[in-house]
């Protein structure tokens, strides 16, 4: 088990209700975290996702460690 | 000093303007990406943008020492707006200045389009209908409560028509 924060941005944070969260899980790695989470929350279908782990861009076959910050990144848009 | 950052309040070229002011510069080329009334065929009302603040700046820095790598640089600044926004108001911000101007063009063009795919930041549009969404995400979705065209994986390379803003 890990203790892991979970930060949501946009319309994550919009569908979860929330910015940020933390919980023991179970999951070894990003994706199998974010396929908890996606099963616990209805996360809508979302193409093109990315993840950050301790505030920089990650792979979702990263390991979790306890204490890490993870952010699950919805495509972008700026400009 | 970070030399990408966010802000909640309006933008000011003539601040962007100074701030990369140099006496080894000859040449200054900025853009301002502003709210456009209208994208995809919907009236847009307004808009918020939301980002991962800390990330962001890492990833702006980035793409800006990326800009200095490739083209022969002497300042640059940029500056995206968070928060509630209205049409005509100005989102993003990019200034650079360098010895000679096809670099500044080059480098202010590079640096655009590369916040726009890197950074970042999520943009939520209000349009006149009533209707909502967030852009690039809303329509990828499954459980989009609206008819929506195919998703587009490179939407975002399409400033001209795909985005409300830049």
């Amino acid at each position: 088990m890990a203790l892991i924060k979970i930060e949501y941005f946009a319309i994550l944070r919009e569908h979860v209700g929330k910015s940020a969260e933390s919980l023991q899980t179970e999951a070894q790695t990003a994706q199998e975290l974010y396929a908890e989470l996606s099963e616990r929350y209805a996360f809508p279908e979302l193409n093109h996702m990315k993840v950050a782990i301790n505030e920089e861009f990650g792979e979702w076959n990263a390991v979790l460690n306890d204490g890490d910050a993870i952010a699950f990144i919805p495509p972008v848009a700026g400009g | 000093m970070s030399r990408f950052a966010f802000s909640r309040e309006d933008l000011s070229p003539e601040a962007v303007r100074q701030r990369v002011m140099d006496p080894a510069s000859g040449a200054y080329v900025a853009f301002e990406g502003w709210v456009r009334n209208h994208n995809e065929g919907h009236d847009v009302l307004r808009l918020e943008y939301e980002a991962y603040e800390g990330l962001g700046v890492k990833e702006g820095e980035r793409i800006i020492a990326e800009a200095e790598a490739r083209f022969g640089i002497q300042s640059i600044y940029c500056v995206h707006r968070l928060g509630e926004l209205g049409i005509a108001d100005m989102a993003v911000l990019v200034g650079v200045s360098t010895p000679h101007r096809a670099e500044a063009f080059e480098a202010c063009r590079f640096i655009i389009d590369e916040v726009k795919h890197r950074v970042p930041i999520w943009k939520k549009e209000y349009y006149s209908n009533g209707d909502s969404g967030w852009v690039n995400c809303e329509r990828c979705s499954a459980s989009a409560e609206h008819q929506h065209d195919e998703p587009n994986p490179d939407s975002d390379s399409a400033a001209s028509n795909k985005a409300a803003a830049g």
